[in-house]
């Protein structure tokens, strides 16, 4: 059985949606100038955290033993 | 880069050593090193497909070339790669995924022989090399002209010169230990988390950007009208990509779990490559748009600007003057056109996730190259010439192996790959001299039975000559002869590298087509019986009624085209 790549890939963005949206709330507001007044990293970063628990939970959907024969999302499903 | 910066791109690389460390247990067989046990479901081949595509190459290289011939760089795309994946994924796969063969040498040798075999093996071999070598020299030239990593360099006594060397020794040792440890399995992990990472990395790039110049209508008032009509710039821009595209995708579709899977892997992936436009052209395009501003504040950067555009002259690496061309006039530094969108819109937070993308976008194209470089050598040239008998925890090691000489090789292609402008450019005149030739003795090979392997290895001797000799007596406009080309004489001059170089391959591919079908019906014609399975006539079509529509490679392909063709039409 393969580890389900959908499980790292939803921590690591989960974490890195973190990191920005706190950056976001707390760090310094005026290099956002930079950014066209926009506060890239509170945006971006909570649209990164959405992704990231997203495709955690797929990838735990993914791992569990009685869905691995079933179709799956999109095409991921196997065909043998 | 502030603390923060540096907190993320920490947590990348220990993502990545973390996959490789995790997948050592499961390598166990030289097939799960080489081919990940073909274990892989389709959509993480297409994706890791695609970012194996997305290092150095895509991400630095289009931007460069959006910024110097504007939209018309898409070609690559949405006449160029695209189709090639779609005839790769309905025509090529069945007798690549059918035949067993473990490698685009190894299917050589069944349709035709041995010799045809062996010099693909070893031009193959080679080219990877070029490649992996060309990521590593981009990202740490890069690093260095930045100046982003140089604050805690400095206050340990560290040069910035040798900034570049630290910058290629890292990625080295970092590409090196993920493959050593989880093979192709740990690559294609890591190439899909690439991929999600260059996505979120330079999304917000075209965003920003297009909204600080009004939206694409905006874009288009600030530029002459060829850098926004696709067909416009057409006189020098494209290019044939499919040798390169074709050539990493195989490896991966070979490690799906099915036929089904193997088959929908190129056409999943062109579903992305098709909005990779908008992720790596347009902001190239935007660099140029923008009006000329001083270097931002946390780049620390002494690059100086030209009058319109953020993108910094060209700085000749020894003497630390400005590059010129033969009529004097200053070179600007494409490739820097994506990495100073990123400094120019990007604040610190975003600012380190965009400079991760970036190294991971030259990770993945490094790791993608060095993956088929040992499977390569260690499949069609080791066990096929060197020690045909070994035992198979012998390969595996083998393969390790060749994965640490393979990175060495490549430090030194690195070096040597200091000496070019623009990046690109000197992968088409490596890929256009091997590659063009190869495309067409595979569709002769696998649509006319009567190609024999004399034809194949005459034809594929003879395009490879034709690239060298129309590289040795043309050269583009304002270049010297020399490695841009005329070292034997000047008969023709272009208006563009990139214009020479695609009439390089379009003279190998017909030298190559021709030669192969005069040699061929010259000699014997190769048994029928040999060639089942691995030529189109000769080979049962897949039955696969039982698919969902949305699953049928057919199906997936006309979606795939329609949308080539509406984006073609709207960017007209």
């Amino acid at each position: 059985m393969w580890m389900d790549i959908r499980l790292p890939i939803g921590i690591l963005f989960a974490i890195l949606g973190c990191i920005l949206v706190a950056y976001g709330l707390i760090g310094d507001h005026s290099i956002y100038r930079q950014s066209l007044g926009i506060n890239i990293n509170l945006i971006w970063g909570a649209g990164l955290l959405v992704f990231g628990l997203g495709m955690f939970l797929l990838g735990k959907r993914g791992m569990r033993p009685d869905t691995q024969n079933e179709p799956g999302p999109a095409a991921s499903s196997p065909d043998r | 880069m502030t603390g923060i910066d540096w907190l993320i791109l920490l947590l990348y690389f220990m993502f990545v050593l973390g996959i490789g460390v995790a997948l050592k247990g499961r390598t166990k067989t030289s097939t799960d090193f080489f081919l990940a046990g073909r274990a892989i479901p389709a959509w993480v081949c297409g994706l890791a497909f695609l970012s194996a595509n997305l290092g150095a190459q895509e991400v630095i290289g289009m931007g460069a070339s959006g910024a110097k011939y504007g939209i018309a760089t898409s070609h690559f795309y949405w006449i160029g790669a695209i189709p090639a994946m779609v005839f790769v994924g309905i025509f090529m796969m069945p007798f690549y995924y059918g035949s067993r063969a473990r490698s685009v040498p190894e299917y050589l040798r069944l349709r035709f022989d041995e010799k045809t075999r062996s010099l693909n093996a070893i031009s193959f071999a080679v080219m990877t090399i070029f490649s992996s070598g060309i990521s590593m020299y981009a990202m740490a030239k890069l690093i260095q002209t930045l100046h982003i990593f140089d604050a805690p360099f400095h206050s340990i006594g560290i040069s910035a010169q040798c900034i570049f060397h630290i910058g290629i020794l890292t990625s080295a040792v970092v590409v090196l230990v993920y493959i050593f440890l989880g093979g192709i399995t740990s690559a294609i992990y890591n190439e899909v988390l690439q991929f999600f990472l260059i996505v979120a990395g330079f999304l917000p790039l075209t965003w920003l950007g297009l909204k600080n110049l009004g939206g694409w209508t905006g874009l288009k008032a600030r530029l002459d009208p060829s850098f926004t009509h696709s067909w416009a710039g057409m006189a020098h821009a494209s290019t044939n990509r499919l040798g390169v595209d074709w050539f990493g995708l195989v490896q991966r579709a070979m490690a799906a779990k099915s036929m089904g899977a193997a088959r929908r892997t190129p056409l999943i992936g062109a579903f992305p490559k098709m909005l990779f436009p908008f992720l790596v052209i347009v902001p190239g395009i935007i660099a140029v748009a923008l009006p000329a501003a001083p270097a931002t504040e946390i780049s620390g950067s002494v690059l100086r600007t030209p009058e319109r555009g953020i993108i910094p002259y060209k700085i000749d690496a020894t003497t630390g003057a400005p590059v010129i061309d033969k009529n004097g006039v200053p070179q600007l530094d494409y490739d820097l056109a994506i990495p100073s969108m990123l400094l120019h819109y990007f604040p610190s937070g975003m600012l380190g996730l965009g400079i991760t993308a970036l190294l991971a976008s030259f990770m993945s194209g490094m790791a993608g190259n060095v993956t088929a470089f040992n499977t390569v050598w260690t499949y069609d040239i080791y066990q096929s010439y060197l020690r045909p008998d070994a035992s198979d925890q012998h390969y595996l090691w083998m393969g390790r192996a060749a994965t640490v000489f393979g990175i060495a090789l490549s430090i030194g292609a690195a070096y040597m790959a200091n000496r070019f402008n623009n990046i690109m450019d000197m992968l088409q005149l490596v890929f256009a001299f091997v590659n063009a030739p190869l495309f067409a003795t595979f569709l002769l090979g696998m649509f006319w039975k009567r190609t024999s392997g004399h034809g194949a290895f005459s034809g594929l001797i003879a395009g490879t000559a034709a690239a060298v000799l129309h590289h040795a007596f043309t050269l583009p406009r304002a270049a010297g002869s020399g490695i841009k080309g005329g070292w034997l004489a000047v008969l023709h001059t272009y208006p563009s590298d990139m214009a020479q170089n695609f009439w390089t391959a379009i003279w190998a591919w017909s030298t190559c087509f021709l030669i192969t079908i005069i040699v061929s019906l010259l000699t014997k014609a190769p048994e029928e019986n040999k060639l089942v399975g691995l030529v189109y006539s000769l080979t049962a079509r897949a039955k696969e009624e039982s698919l969902a529509w949305y699953l049928k490679p057919a199906s997936l392909a006309i979606v795939v085209l329609a949308g080539t063709v509406l984006l073609n039409f709207i960017f007209w």
